[in-house]
């Protein structure tokens, strides 16, 4: 192989040949193994972590609106919830006002009438008082009226006679 | 205002040294094929200047098994110490582009087994120095950290960066989401391997500058690595498109003529990944090399001539070296991505199950 005409650049050269050889697979090697692979994975794993992140933050936004809504609904709902609650204790309250109401003018109607009853049975003991009164006196007047009267036989006659007109009138 | 001051003073500095280099420098003719080669050349020993006649060089050892006198390690050094140049049966043959060859005793002249570190090796193991030092260096900041740590800044931040957008956008949608994984540290080494030769090669003095990857063996290799990854990665469907591929049928019964072609187009790809970044990149040195030699073939024919075209050169290399900056790292990913998409090629989806 003599290639004598060549310029030293287009010449076959073992011995280079053999040296490239050696330097670029121990340089292959060791930055396969130390440099190119480290530096690659390395920049992979930082863009899973970032994109785990961004993922994890759009998450964390997510479940935040989340717990917003719920707890502007729960606020809501406590809010309705008092509503109606202050609304039930006014009817409650009216309910008790409205039947003590009722009820007082009930006793007091009752406590009226009883009274009214009473003073009735007053009245009607009073006026059969005055009655036995007056009927009691009225036979002792008569008494003495008839004391007085039938003291000789000729108003006793009179007497008799008039009266027995009257029963037979009567009958 | 600045700009324009340093501009003139660029000027000016250039046309004095120029003519004081015209001055001195009228003996030989430049000769600028043997120039660029050279630089551009494989060579036993680095080169930095020449100042007064003087090599300042930095020798390098030379490894090589003798057809009989076995292995000899010695440093390149000797041969320039030695009387003819011969040291213990091994001289550099001027006419084999300064390759080492052994004398034998009856007088002809073989190449021997040559491990030698040449330059262009010293520099293959600078640029894979320089690679695991950046790389796992890099790496070893992620050991301490877990995944929820906040990303790195500075330099491991760049080379996070770099790393991840040639793995991302270029090999996953070339080689496919599926397998891309499995060949993702291949072609990332490969990306930087050519990328980094590619930029040591433009530096013009000694960490860097020898021609790699416009090296006509470099290119071989790192193109077979990509055919042989190619085709020991190749899916039946891969295979079955090769020798029975969905054609007409007289295209591949009497006369096998498809699969003939698709036999070819195995070996076309990777010769076309390996001169394409061969030439782009030698043709890129050459470029620069032949626009200093410009200078110094202008001014051999005097100052007048010499200083304005030594100033018109000097903004050209300027401008080459920027383009160079751009190619290095184009060429580097060219052959990734091409890599990749032949890797990905060789994956098809099964059409039936």
């Amino acid at each position: 192989m003599q290639s004598i005409n060549l310029p030293s650049i287009l010449t076959p050269d073992l011995g280079l040949l053999f040296w490239m050889l050696l330097a670029f697979l121990i340089v292959f090697f060791l930055l396969k193994k130390y440099g190119f692979s480290v530096i690659v994975n390395m920049v992979e794993e930082r863009k899973a972590y970032i994109d785990e992140s961004l993922e994890k933050a759009r998450e964390a936004n997510e479940k935040l609106s989340g717990i917003r809504q719920e707890s502007e609904r729960l606020l809501q709902e406590a809010r309705e919830k008092q509503a109606e609650i202050i609304k039930e204790a006014k009817a409650t309250g009216d309910g008790i006002v409205r039947e003590a109401r009722n009820k007082a003018e009930q006793e007091g109607a009752k406590l009226l009438e009883e009274a009214k009853r009473q003073i009735d049975a007053e009245k009607e003991n009073a006026l059969r008082d005055i009655r036995q009164t007056v009927a009691e006196l009225s036979v002792q007047i008569a008494e003495k009226v008839l004391h007085e009267k039938l003291s000789d036989d000729k108003n006793q006659q009179q007497l008799i006679e008039k009266l027995l007109a009257d029963v037979a009138k009567a009958e | 205002m600045k700009l324009l001051r340093y501009i003139l003073l660029f000027f000016i500095c250039t046309a004095f040294a120029t003519a004081a280099t015209a001055s001195e420098q009228k003996d030989e003719p430049v000769d600028v094929k043997e120039i660029v080669l050279g630089h551009m050349s494989d060579a036993y020993e680095w080169h930095i200047t020449t100042w007064n006649g003087h090599h300042v060089s930095i020798p390098l050892p030379v490894i090589v098994k003798g057809e009989e006198s076995g292995w000899h390690v010695f440093s390149s050094a000797r041969f320039h110490h030695a009387p003819d140049g011969i040291y213990e049966g091994f001289y550099l043959n001027e006419e084999a582009n300064g390759k080492i060859y052994e004398l034998l005793p009856d007088g002809t002249s073989v190449r021997p087994w040559d491990f030698s570190i040449t330059k262009n090796v010293l520099q293959i193991w600078i640029a894979a120095a320089l690679m695991l030092v950046i790389f796992i260096g890099s790496a070893r900041w992620y050991r301490k950290r877990k995944s929820d740590s906040a990303a790195p800044k500075g330099f491991v931040g760049l080379i996070e960066m770099f790393v991840m957008s040639i793995n991302d956008d270029l090999i996953k949608p070339s080689v496919g989401e599926k397998h891309y994984k499995r060949f993702a540290p291949y072609l990332l080494t490969a990306f930087f391997f050519i990328f980094t030769t590619n930029l040591l090669g433009l530096i013009p003095i000694f960490p860097g500058g020898a021609n790699v990857t416009g090296n006509i063996n470099i290119t071989f290799f790192l193109a077979l690595a990509t055919m042989l990854v190619v085709n020991f990665s190749g899916n039946r469907e891969y295979w079955k498109e090769i020798f029975w591929p969905p054609v007409p049928a007289w295209l591949k019964v009497p006369v096998p003529m498809m699969p003939v072609i698709e036999l070819f187009g195995i070996f076309t790809k990777p010769f076309a990944l390996m001169v394409r970044l061969f030439a782009n990149i030698m043709g890129g040195h050459a470029i620069i090399l032949s626009l200093t030699c410009i200078i110094f073939i202008t001014c051999q024919l005097g100052a007048l001539i010499g200083t304005p075209l030594t100033v018109v050169s000097f903004a050209l290399m300027i401008f080459m070296n920027c383009l160079e900056l751009l190619v290095a790292f184009i060429q580097a990913y060219v052959f990734t991505m091409l890599s990749a998409v032949f890797i990905g090629l060789a994956l098809p989806e099964e059409h039936h199950s």
